[in-house]
């Protein structure tokens, strides 16, 4: 007991950590929002171009959805590192993740978009027809904004699942939350710094949930 | 359309269709339809499920699209053109088995949308106009609540409201009352039969035959997806000709 306590609750150890694994975790609540957003921002946008009649276009981002939904991210990040200098793109660290993480978000995005659009009844359409909608009035007006009620409990899930994707961002020296620990770790032989970037993670990611619930429990569909 | 097409148009039948055919693959769902009505008209159409009836009344503002024959609804011939299509919508409206509301709206949004987004109503405006009908299908007091809130017989009644609000010439009913339970067909019916009452121009599918008897000037009994028979109520109901006529509403009547 007493080693689990010297070990992965040292008090001082921690104290001593801090400010690294402070800075770490600013890195990864910075990175995570932005690839919330990015990721949902181009996935909804795909989601609406997917929708757009065009043959060409739909079998590009099925390619796209199916591509980044299967590569692990670590895989993804580590080709967006060393592979895109190839290409004459260079990335930072930091932006490497970003880019990388909103990629994978952006494609589970685009296809939960796309099935809640697609599970709109049809009706609406109809209803938004006949009353002389033009089609992209009615997605935009009509279908989309009852899809994105319909996705919401979904998107929220997978955001968080890759948001924690950010600690892979150690692979090409991001100085994130478990990255810092971990250095830290290395330096004073004692994994309680470990303990301290888990109580951060907590900080962040169980406020998230608790918000994705409030969002979910606001935009729900109302019913009697 | 310009006022001098719509003046023109003023003797020529509301709706008309020539000869209009269409298929389902290789199923023929509605074989030469040839069918009238005049402004002010007030047609009902029955017959047994998979006639072509539902289809019939969607092309008229081509939910469905013909592939034979000509349609023409306040002297607009319906195309390919978006133009036509849009010209027709905005003529008639339409009421639908499942009410279709919007369920992300409000009672008074689902009015206003419309008439705001395509029309270009002030919000003023389109919120007068939606309470206004709202009070003519009885339903004032629940303007703020979600369609989810409301019952089914209300919630048609609002669906014909919403369709109202865009002033259209004339209406389609696709069997307004199938999809309600029996204590609320009364309250749609008794909205739809004020309409009537009113000079509206209607067309409506319904098994509702004590309705179809009331409100009817003619009755249109299809099969197979063709008019069998086309009568005044009085002569549909006792003295129908066809042999298909008479089963069917040996079967309805009797029940």
């Amino acid at each position: 007991m007493d080693k689990i306590v010297e070990n992965y609750f040292n008090l001082q150890v921690m104290v001593e950590a801090f400010p690294t694994v402070l800075g770490g975790f600013g890195l990864t609540v910075l990175v995570s929002i932005l690839v919330i957003i990015l990721g949902i921002g181009v996935g909804l946008g795909f989601a609406v171009l997917h929708c757009m009649n065009s043959r060409a276009l739909s079998a590009a981002i099925v390619v796209y959805v199916d591509l980044f939904r299967t590569l692990p991210q670590l895989v993804v990040i580590i080709f967006v590192y060393f592979g895109l200098p190839y290409a004459g793109l260079a990335l930072s660290p930091f932006a490497t993740t970003v880019v990388a993480l909103a990629l994978v978000l952006s494609a589970f995005a685009t296809e939960i978009f796309h099935s809640a659009i697609r599970a709109v009844p049809r009706g609406q359409w109809e209803a938004s027809e006949a009353l002389g909608f033009t089609y992209f009035r009615a997605l935009f007006l009509i279908v989309l904004p009852q899809a994105i009620r319909l996705a919401i409990p979904l998107l929220t899930n997978r955001a968080i699942a890759i948001s924690k994707g950010t600690a892979l961002g150690t692979a090409v020296a991001l100085p994130e939350t478990l990255g810092q620990a971990q250095s830290v770790m290395a330096i004073v032989a004692n994994p309680s710094p470990l303990t301290l970037a888990a109580a951060f993670y907590l900080t962040f990611f169980i406020p998230l949930v608790i918000a994705s619930r409030w969002v979910e429990r606001k935009f729900s569909p109302r019913s009697r | 359309m310009t006022t001098s097409t719509l003046a023109a148009a003023d003797t020529a039948p509301m709706i008309r269709l020539r000869g209009v055919s269409k298929w389902y693959g290789d199923f023929q769902v509605l074989k030469k339809i040839d069918f009238e009505v005049a402004r002010g008209e007030r047609v009902v159409i029955c017959g047994p499920s998979g006639s072509g009836k539902s289809t019939l009344i969607r092309c008229i503002n081509r939910l469905e699209d013909h592939r034979d024959g000509e349609i023409l609804v306040n002297g607009v011939t319906l195309d390919h053109s978006m133009r036509s299509v849009a010209a027709v919508r905005q003529d008639v409206g339409m009421v639908f088995q499942q009410f279709n509301l919007f369920p992300h709206l409000t009672v008074l949004q689902n009015l206003m949308i419309a008439p705001m987004k395509i029309k270009g109503v002030s919000k003023d405006e389109a919120e007068a106009t939606a309470r206004e009908y709202l009070l003519r299908v009885r339903i004032g007091e629940q303007a703020h609540k979600y369609p989810g809130e409301l019952s089914g017989g209300q919630q048609q009644r609002v669906a014909i409201a919403r369709a109202l609000c865009m002033k259209p010439t004339a209406m389609l009913f696709d069997e307004p009352t199938s999809a309600l339970d029996p204590e609320m067909i009364k309250e749609v019916l008794d909205v739809i039969v004020e309409l009537a009452g009113q000079g509206m121009t209607m067309v409506c599918v319904t098994h509702e035959m004590a309705f179809a008897r009331t409100v009817a000037d003619r009755i249109l009994f299809m099969d197979k997806g063709e008019i069998v028979e086309e009568a005044p109520p009085e002569a549909f109901f006792t003295n129908p000709r066809n042999e298909r006529t008479k089963a069917f509403l040996g079967q309805i009547l009797h029940r």
